[in-house]
């Protein structure tokens, strides 16, 4: 693409830009009738690319909750921020960085946890945890896939390099990472899912707007030189990935946690000076994006030079700076007169700091170059006025059987040791210990619960007896069959897991992944998951605060699974009352308490068939995600704080993938104590009791004592607690109405569990 | 009585080792600059975990040169108190205070976990409330933590009993499979020729309050409290 800023404006240039013909028009009477330069053309295509302007997704978003009486900012500035209480607040968010991490897969995933990084510390909050969510092809041969050693190959590439993207930024930057999930599904093949969460406390008199505001002020840029890459990787993000994609290496940025970390130090000193009034860091659409909406947010405007921008890189024009995505940048208004102090900072932790422009009166971003005016736009322009579209919905159903295939046979087995242990060692279930073992999950010294064994990551609070919990989940293949409903249970799930440690949900954001959206079935997908996760968000009252939309998650016209993924915050009253996963002494009692009814043998079947069982062991999907009383799970979670509140259980693990063996045989993993069980069939296939999905269940252990205090909670809340056994030492059992179904050991299962991934990824490269 | 904290840019350990000296150990504490020369007249000096000045180049490469070091090495030399921890391994490695060097890790990757060590010479400053043969779990977190030194050197610590800390299994056996990075003879904290410089790799800072999962790695500061006290 030419950037000569004297090239003349063509309709193959407008195209280029991935601006439509009307959206053309729409420009030209925003700029009261005359035609854009190619700068500002170049504004214009970034700031309306879907990335930036979320033009599909806004009309639907709207529908989302993000109101609650702990809210302190919603959706709509860098991260949302939640009131926890004591005069303190965390700022979090998720975001995606899908397509620069196919292209490039280390930087892609560095500049994904920076940018959200940046978002949080932008507010004034210092980060102190991250997750990720990751979705790959499959690293293995996976039976009923037809996935090609090439793509195996190609797979496991994009994971190595992702995961230790992930791990070099963080691990220098000093945050501690909390888990996350990662998951395997032939559709993301093409499109691997790397969606970023961060969080951070703040005092709550002490957060920071991105809003300019003061006609007069200097508007200060600070941090990394302004280089040519990322250019125009707001809109790479907008479009589908196709064979040329990989000549799009170069749009991706490159990230340098250490620079991130001065930034970090300097602009939290500088806060604490009092002399900035607005911050905003430059991310997607760099330089552009920072200045328009900043401006926008103070009603008023930003005026920047050019030539004053510190660049990496000689002869770079107005079009190139502005267009930059170079990472660790950041873009300050502060008080006039009160610079110095602001520089003495920067100069400390050996920044750049330079005033680039001032704030002026007219609504109106100014770019001048060599003092000569090279744009000059309405902020409305580019962000209120940006195209809004209601695009076409049609509903689809997915080529899947919705009854159980004739030729799978439930039932007919009497021993399921080995799939417990094949579905242990599967991809989608197994320790991730090789991903998380690569994070530092310490730095800071709050790590209560750290990632492996929690269904939630846990920091205490210095200074305070609170901590937080989080956690991320997505069920893309749920989302395939029925968008709603796997929404529905993304949210449930991420929720139940913060429950599951003792604490409150009481915050949500989201990340949602999709297709092409101007194909009316993704649109389609894309609004029923609204439907879901508002109707979930608002029974379990939780906000969402915000969070971001990646779509045209498409390679060669294959979309991926619609994915959304939640991350979910909670308030834990008292850490010392954490409740952990795992079984901690043999002789307690094992309690499965339950919101869900079991349901009768058809349904069983037809929900069995998104099971983690279906996929790996039959090697088939079939039928819809497991059903959801969002009312008995609220009345679950509730419950959950309360045992934990009480100090009733030794422990609590969620059951969901792999269903109720796996999350027993989870629960014995982390100190060698096992179980043995018996549950009542109910005329239910072994295959159901065992490894169903259904929702809303949490394997419970504690005292005996304890039983009845729990099964009266239980009745309190409408919910089952049904006593399935005991734990004891190193052995597990179940039984099924007596009879044995599932006979080894802990340490058996426990080595297929956390051995498959790394041996999966040696036996693919062959070594 | 007073501790001091180094910060170099990139550091990301020093609050946690200052937090744990202030609230843990109930000590006097102070950060101290890398560009300044003063040590502020403190009794012990730590030189934290972290990535100082990125660890581009090399490992603590760079922290070498800064005007702090200049003066922590005067102090050591003075007999001074200097324990590093991870990062500040690596610093007093390349600054010449230790012996050896700290190579990429055999796996090649990050490694962040708990690892047992065991207690080889109590009769220091940083192990005297512990006892020979104790086995310490302790975090670590490193790229380059694999320990590396000449023959002669090796032979030199062994003689003077400077190997402190050693990988090892939770029975105390010093097996390979106990040695999460490579570490010659898996060694995991080595001391000076007067017993007043620690390094060591795993994070005794992460192992000071039952809230974070144990206490082993306080019995390094504990140890401090009591060899300051007893100066």
């Amino acid at each position: 693409m030419t950037t000569a800023l004297d090239s003349v404006i063509t309709p193959e240039l407008i195209r280029e830009h991935g601006i439509t013909p009307d959206e053309y028009e729409k420009i030209k009477q925003l700029l009261g009738g005359r035609e854009p330069s190619l700068t500002e053309l170049g504004i214009f295509s970034v700031m309306w690319s879907e990335h930036c302007s979320y033009k599909s997704s806004r009309v639907h978003l709207k529908r989302l909750p993000t109101h609650s009486r702990r809210v302190l900012q919603g959706p709509g500035e860098n991260a949302g921020i939640i009131d926890i209480g004591d005069g303190w607040a965390c700022a979090f968010k998720i975001e995606s960085h899908n397509h620069p991490s196919f292209i490039e897969p280390f930087q892609g995933a560095t500049t994904g946890v920076g940018g959200i990084l940046r978002d949080i510390f932008t507010m004034g909050a210092r980060p102190v945890a991250v997750m990720d969510s990751l979705r790959f092809g499959p690293i293995s041969a996976t039976k009923g896939a037809q996935t090609t050693q090439a793509e195996i190959h190609k797979n496991h590439s994009i994971l190595e390099g992702v995961v230790s993207g992930v791990a070099s930024y963080g691990n220098c930057f000093g945050v501690p990472n909390l888990g996350g999930e990662t998951k395997f599904e032939p559709c993301y093949s093409g499109n691997p899912l790397v969606n970023a969460f961060a969080l951070g406390l703040v005092r709550k008199d002490q957060i920071f707007y991105a809003k300019a505001a003061g006609v007069g002020n200097p508007v200060i840029y600070v941090g990394a030189k302004t280089g040519r890459d990322g250019i125009h990787g707001a809109t790479m993000a907008s479009e589908e990935f196709s064979e040329a994609s990989e000549a799009k290496r170069p749009n991706v940025q490159v990230g340098d946690p250490f620079l991130e970390k001065l930034l970090l130090e300097a602009c939290l000193e500088a806060m604490q000076t009092g002399a900035i009034v607005g911050i905003q860091d430059m991310g997607a659409a760099g330089l552009t994006c920072s200045t328009c909406e900043m401006g926008a947010r103070g009603k008023v405007g930003v005026e920047i030079e050019m030539d004053r921008v510190p660049q990496r890189e000689t002869g770079m024009n107005a079009y190139e700076i502005m267009l930059s995505e170079s990472q660790e940048r950041m873009l300050l208004v502060a008080q006039k007169g009160r610079e110095d102090e602001v520089y003495r900072v920067f100069q400390k932790w050996g920044l750049d700091a330079v005033e680039v422009g001032r704030v002026i009166a007219e609504n109106t971003m100014r770019v001048l170059e060599h003092g000569k005016v090279v744009a000059e736009i309405p902020n409305e322009a580019l962000t209120d006025d940006a195209p809004v579209y209601k695009r076409p919905l049609a509903r689809w159903e997915p080529p899947v059987a919705r009854e159980m295939p004739e030729n799978i046979q439930l039932g007919s087995s009497d021993d399921f040791t080995a799939q417990l242990q094949q579905l242990l060692a599967s991809p989608n279930i197994c320790s991730k210990r090789w991903v998380w073992q690569q994070y530092d999950h310490m730095v800071q010294t709050n790590t209560v619960e750290a990632p492996g064994a929690g269904d939630a990551g846990l920091i205490r609070i210095k200074g305070s007896n609170r901590a937080l919990a989080m956690a991320l989940d997505g069920n893309g293949r749920w989302c395939y069959l029925d968008p709603k409903l796997g929404a529905m249970h993304a949210v449930a799930e991420a929720a139940r897991n913060v429950a599951c440690s003792g604490a409150t949900p009481v915050g949500a954001t989201n990340c949602l992944n999709f297709g092409n959206p101007e194909k009316p079935p993704i649109m389609w997908q894309f609004s029923q998951t609204i439907d879901g996760l508002t109707k979930a968000c608002e029974e379990l009252e939780i906000p969402i605060t915000g969070g971001n939309v990646s779509l045209y998650n498409e390679t060669l016209g294959e979309g991926i699974y619609p994915t959304p993924v939640l991350g979910v915050v909670g308030i834990l009253e008292d850490v010392h009352k954490a409740v952990r996963p795992d079984f901690q002494t043999a002789g307690q009692a094992i309690v499965l308490l339950r919101g869900s009814e079991p349901g009768d043998a058809t349904d069983a079947e037809i929900e069995f068939g998104s099971s983690e069982y279906a996929k790996e062991i039959l090697g088939a999907l079939w039928g819809y995600p497991p059903e959801l009383d969002i009312e008995k799970e609220a009345a679950l979670q509730k419950a959950l704080v309360e045992l934990a509140e009480a100090g009733l259980a030794a422990s609590a693990h969620d059951c969901s993938d792999g269903g109720l063996a796996v999350a027993l045989s989870e629960s014995s993993f982390v100190q060698g104590i096992g179980f043995k069980v018996d549950i009542k069939s109910a005329g239910l296939p072994a295959e159901c009791l065992l490894f169903a999905e259904d929702a809303s269940r949490v394997v419970i252990s504690c005292d005996q004592a304890s039983l009845s205090r729990i099964q009266q909670l239980a009745a309190k809340y409408g919910l089952a607690a049904e006593v399935l056994g005991e734990t004891v030492s190193g052995q597990i059992e179940i039984k099924i109405d007596g009879r044995t179904v599932v006979s080894t050991g802990v340490e058996e299962l426990r080595n297929a569990y956390e051995g498959a991934l790394e041996t999966a990824l040696r036996t693919e490269v062959g070594v | 009585m007073k501790f001091g904290v180094l910060i170099f840019p990139g550091s990301n350990c020093d609050h946690d080792a200052f937090w744990t000296i202030q609230q843990v150990a109930k000590q006097p504490v102070t950060f101290l600059w890398h560009e300044s020369h003063d040590l502020q007249n403190c009794d012990a000096i730590i030189v934290p975990g972290g990535f100082s000045y990125g660890d581009y180049l090399r490992t603590g490469a760079i922290a070498k040169f800064s005007p702090v070091m200049e003066s922590v090495r005067k102090f050591a030399d003075g007999g001074g108190l200097v324990l590093g921890i991870c990062n500040g391994f690596q610093i007093l490695c390349e600054s010449g205070l230790l012996p050896g060097a700290l190579t990429r890790n055999v796996g090649l990757k990050y490694v962040c976990k708990p690892v047992h060590v065991r207690v080889e010479n109590n009769d220091t400053p940083f192990t005297n409330a512990c006892r020979v043969g104790d086995v310490l779990t302790i975090p670590i977190g490193h790229m380059d933590g694999n320990y590396f030194c000449d023959d002669s050197t090796l032979a030199e610590l062994k003689r003077d009993q400077r190997i402190i800390f050693r990988y090892a299994t939770p029975s105390g056996e010093i097996t390979e499979d106990a040695n999460p990075n490579g570490s010659l003879e898996n060694i995991a904290g080595i001391c000076s020729p007067g017993r007043n410089v620690l390094g060591m790799m795993p994070h005794p800072e992460r192992a000071s309050e039952s809230e974070l999962g144990g206490t082993d790695g306080f019995r390094i500061f504990e140890s401090l409290v009591g060899a300051m006290a007893a100066r």
